[in-house]
């Protein structure tokens, strides 16, 4: 069996040493390994797009109108799961949109740029989780590293 | 920073966006009619108005769709 390896995962301790650093104001952790499948088709008109399940989707439209591509991107992407009381100042230091809650709501989610890097930003219930390509997770790490020093214990 | 209207992310940074020129540009019906003065129009001339242009653009940073929108050249505000 091949040993996998995270984009991450050389930087778990630094990752994990931010909590520490800034008394839990911020928290940062790899989520590696992800299934991603990127579906895509044109949910209008006849074809639509039903939920099966918490874990299954499926496009049915008429066979003229139903074309789409399902296609497995889990190596694309790892996941970064960033939370604690001060994560919303966090990414506004890189990030323009507005993700306050009565704006940017639990389960939404929005592809855009996080210090520069493409990102999709999903809001989970209790964090955000960001899906950034893995050439760019170790910038990203070390932006959010860097970024968190604002909220070290004590400033 | 322009703040564009992306008709399925909404407002977003200038940055997020390429830029893709005039809209409308039609493409000749019949390319090979053409002498090599209005294949360079085609190519290479476009308008260049002060005040509403309509023009295209490609949310590269988002949902990597392109769409068509009215911007005033003076003042930059997106007119729809």
């Amino acid at each position: 069996m091949a040993e996998r390896n995270s984009p991450l995962g050389g930087a778990a301790d630094r990752l994990a040493a931010v909590a520490a650093a800034t008394g839990g104001a911020v928290t940062v952790a790899e989520v590696p390994f992800l299934t991603q499948l990127n579906v895509r088709t044109r949910p209008s008109g006849d074809v639509n797009v039903l939920q099966l399940g918490p874990d299954e989707w499926l496009v049915v439209g008429s066979s003229a109108s139903a074309v789409g591509a399902a296609v497995d991107v889990s190596a694309q992407r790892t996941t970064v799961a960033v939370g604690g009381s001060r994560v919303l100042d966090l990414l506004a230091m890189g990030c323009a949109i507005d993700l306050h809650p009565r704006v940017f709501r639990v389960g939404d989610c929005a592809q855009t740029t996080l210090a520069h890097a493409p990102v999709i930003i999903w809001r989970r219930e209790t964090e955000f989780w960001i899906l950034v390509r893995s050439s760019f997770a170790a910038h990203l790490a070390d932006w959010i590293v860097d970024a968190a020093q604002e909220f070290t214990a004590g400033d | 920073m322009m703040l564009i209207p992306c008709p399925w992310c909404g407002p977003r940074d200038e940055s997020e966006f390429h830029y893709g020129g005039q809209a409308g540009v039609a493409y000749p019906a019949d390319p090979d009619a053409l002498s090599d003065e209005e294949w360079a129009r085609y190519l290479f001339f476009r308008d260049n108005p002060k005040g509403p242009f309509r023009e295209r653009w490609s949310h590269s940073a988002g949902c990597r769709r392109w769409f068509s929108l009215v911007r005033d050249t003076v003042t930059n505000e997106v007119l729809r």
